[in-house]
């Protein structure tokens, strides 16, 4: 050994004064958490004070008692005698309703405006761009009261709109055909979920095999097999049906068939056309940033147009497009909560009404935000676990 | 160089070629081009211009050709007449002093309308370049004084007038600009304690972005105006604009905290190291060299982060504070106006819009440039 391992020099002792920049951090940090927690402290014992003048009881043992607040728009079930607790799993199972539907529908219509905004049609490209302008401009509270006084102003039940058999506009809101699920039926579902699984890890096998040999192997028998033979086989033994229900009008209502109501169709419709003009930008700006060269160099080894598309373009594209794309789900997800504003029973108009009901201030707004929080970062880690996926494994 | 000189010149010097003559005029030659270049394009063109077609006309019969302009008073026969055939815009001439300014004294709305006149001036003028020194700082806080005093008066013989008779686009403008205002500055403060290396503060500034910017406004609004009270001593009562302004102060802070910081981590290293050679104190160091880079740097996402503001200022309604949409929403609460919504909310949506498109176009414009640089 030639070189000898430096030595560390000797670490200054401490001086007692601001200069010294280890006191200067130190005292710079007690003041703050000092304040932060005055001013805490403060608040909490205005708050234990005001309650106890008021005679509101903190905690959370209200959740137990009968929540006598009726939903009408639920998907489990649910009375106005059944409790707070059951009351709020309610609002959380709308606001996921409303979240997840409008996430994909908002990412599929942003996806396609975006790609008009690129199309060499100058019509569609302008159409695109003032689709984009014009919701992306206008408050979306605003944009849902006006969804939801067309809504209003929908023709009543009986001369209900049928633009297609089976489906009915009205101002009870859309009515669609529905396949009524038993048992078998859901067993047939999770048989194509299980069979989209298995072919998932058999693809990816036979492109392994495919890199040792470079022999190209069919992967369609397999999904043929798993993905639609299983799950016919599974239908077939367990006796599911799989008859359309369409809906009828009986007096002055529909039955049968699956209504999405009026306040929810509004909420989803302002959610998805609001939140689509900003994924229409990203995905554009997202496919602008791929080098012309790329998709160039892929049409010079004669790759065909949807190959390029495919495999070469849109790969690099998501890159860009992941990032911003995750703040857009989030925003929607947080959007979701205007619902309030026409009346759909999402979390934060059940806790509003369980606050006005029982006075629980601190407690109904402490749970809205839990739940945001939530799923927030329910959101957040699901996205970077896919971007860190299809991020660019640089050598 | 001197090689070139030997080479023998070109004998018979080569024109540029014409340009290849388009089939037929210029315009055929553009529709050729962007409308009908492929079969599948051409149908698109037809498809698309049929349906804007057929949308053009629908709209030129509901908002022009059977529209009512004008009614007396509140009689609205005519408009009910029309079973929504035709617009009734006699709604807006009959209720757009409500609309803009609210239950402000009537008399006295030349001073919220004056109020906007300022905002705008000081929006045109913010967004010269040439204005972007330290002297615009004070001229923020100077308009925002005059806007202040107007609204409220009490003096010069100017009557007073309490925040809850304020209203409409004045207290929209207010809102986000006061919330601009005040929450800049804490952006700033909450982006560098985000950056330093002290981790007890670090911490308390990454706990309050991560947690405002994870819930939604509407629950920085609730707590506004139901939980607010309960944190307060007895006999403190704060106005419930005051409050959802405050909301709104903490909710900017913690995005303009974000915006800032990315500022920050453009401006090099170097910048930082050069200072510290100076021997510039901590704060002399942010103020004179690293803060003027790093905003001139996020101007343009500090005018979408507005504009974002503005049209999030629309959810006061929910708490019931009178901002443009909610004196919207009133106007029509009035029996005989009851079935004209769409026309109000057509109307104040041209309003959100001039202001929403200007800036969004401004904060273009400067991306332009900056990539054109």
């Amino acid at each position: 050994m030639t070189t000898s391992t430096p030595k560390r020099p000797p670490a200054r002792p401490w001086r007692l004064s601001l200069s010294d920049p280890r006191v200067a951090g130190l005292f710079w940090q007690i003041l703050v958490v000092g304040i932060a927690v005055a001013v805490v402290a403060f608040l909490w014992s205005n708050a234990v004070h005001n309650l106890s003048v008021r005679r509101i009881s903190t905690g959370f043992a209200f959740l137990g008692r009968e929540a006598g607040m009726p939903i009408a728009d639920s998907w489990i079930d649910y009375t106005p005698k059944n409790t707070y607790l059951r009351a709020f799993i309610v609002g959380i199972v709308n606001t996921l309703r409303v979240a997840v539907i409008g996430i994909v529908l908002a990412t599929v219509i942003g996806t396609l405006v975006g790609i008009a905004r690129l199309s060499s049609n100058w019509l569609l490209a302008r159409l695109a761009a003032v689709y984009v302008e014009v919701l992306r401009d206008l408050p979306l509270l605003l944009q849902l009261l006006f969804w939801y006084v067309l809504m209003q102003g929908l023709p009543a039940a009986r001369q209900a709109w049928k633009p297609v058999e089976g489906v009915y506009l009205s101002n009870r809101g859309l009515i669609l055909p529905s396949v009524p699920l038993s048992e078998a039926n859901w067993w047939t579902i999770l048989a194509v979920i299980a069979g989209l699984i298995v072919f998932h890890f058999v693809r990816r096998r036979l492109i392994a095999q495919q890199m040792l040999d470079g022999r190209a192997r069919p992967a369609w028998p397999y999904a043929l097999g798993l993905v639609v033979a299983l799950p016919a086989l599974v239908s077939w033994l367990a006796g599911a049906s799989w008859s359309i229900t369409l809906p009828e009008l009986r007096g002055f209502n529909f039955v049968g068939g699956l209504t999405l109501a009026p306040e929810y169709f509004a909420l989803l419709i302002a959610l998805v056309t609001y939140t689509s003009a900003f994924i229409a930008e990203i995905v554009r700006s997202g496919i602008q940033a791929v080098p012309r060269g790329q998709s160039e160099a892929a049409k010079a080894l004669g790759l065909k147009r949807g190959f390029v598309l495919q495999h070469i373009v849109l790969p690099q594209a998501l890159r860009v497009i992941i990032p911003p794309m995750t703040s857009q789900y989030l925003n929607l997800t947080k959007n979701s909560s205007l619902a309030v504003a026409v009346g759909y029973q999402d979390i934060v108009s059940v806790a509003n009404t369980t606050l006005n009901q029982t006075g629980q201030a601190i407690e109904s707004i402490a749970l809205i935000m839990m739940v945001f929080l939530t799923i927030s970062l329910g959101i957040s880690l699901f996205m970077n676990w896919y971007n860190a996926r299809i991020a660019l494994v640089e050598r | 160089m001197s090689s070139v000189a030997h080479l023998p010149q070109d004998p018979l010097p080569i024109g540029p070629r014409p340009a290849p003559r388009a089939l037929g005029g210029h315009f055929t030659a553009w529709l050729r081009a962007n409308l009908f270049a492929s079969i599948p394009s051409s149908i698109m063109t037809l498809l698309l211009l049929f349906v804007l077609g057929k949308a053009c006309i629908a709209f030129w019969q509901w908002g022009i050709a059977n529209a009512v302009w004008i009614v007396s008073g509140n009689d609205t026969s005519a408009c009910r007449a029309l079973r929504g055939a035709g617009a009734c815009w006699a709604v807006v001439p009959e209720k757009y002093r409500f609309i803009l300014f609210g239950t402000y004294p009537f008399d006295e709305q030349w001073r919220p309308a004056l109020a906007v006149v300022i905002f705008i001036a000081l929006f045109a003028v913010s967004s010269r370049r040439s204005f972007w020194r330290k002297e615009l700082f004070l001229l923020w806080a100077a308009a925002l004084a005059v806007i202040g005093c107007l609204m409220w008066g009490g003096f010069l013989g100017l009557s007073f007038v309490t925040q809850d008779r304020w209203g409409g686009l004045p207290v929209t403008l207010i809102l986000a600009t006061f919330g601009l205002a005040f929450g800049f500055p804490l952006g700033i403060l909450v982006a560098l304690g985000r950056r330093s290396k002290l981790p007890a503060i670090r911490s308390l500034c990454v706990l309050y972005v991560e947690l405002i910017r994870g819930v939604p406004l509407i629950s920085l609004l609730f707590m506004a105006s139901v939980m607010f009270p309960l944190f307060m001593p007895d006999g403190v009562n704060i106005d419930k604009l005051l409050r959802a302004q405050i909301a709104f102060i903490l909710y900017a802070g913690a995005y303009l905290a974000e915006v800032v910081r990315g500022g920050l981590q453009a401006v090099p290293r170097g910048q930082y190291e050069a200072a510290d050679a100076l021997g510039l104190s901590y704060w002399e160091k942010h103020a004179l060299i690293v803060l003027p880079q790093a905003i001139r740097h996020v101007i343009p996402p500090l005018v979408n982060t507005f504009i974002a503001f503005f049209k999030d200022t629309s959810l006061v309604l929910i708490i019931g504070i009178f901002d443009l949409l909610t004196t919207a929403k009133t106007a029509i609460v009035d029996p005989a106006w009851q079935s004209f919504s769409v026309e109000v909310y057509v109307f104040v949506g041209v309003i959100y819009f001039m202001f929403c498109f200007a800036m969004s176009r401004y904060s273009r414009s400067l991306e332009a440039q900056r990539t054109h640089n």
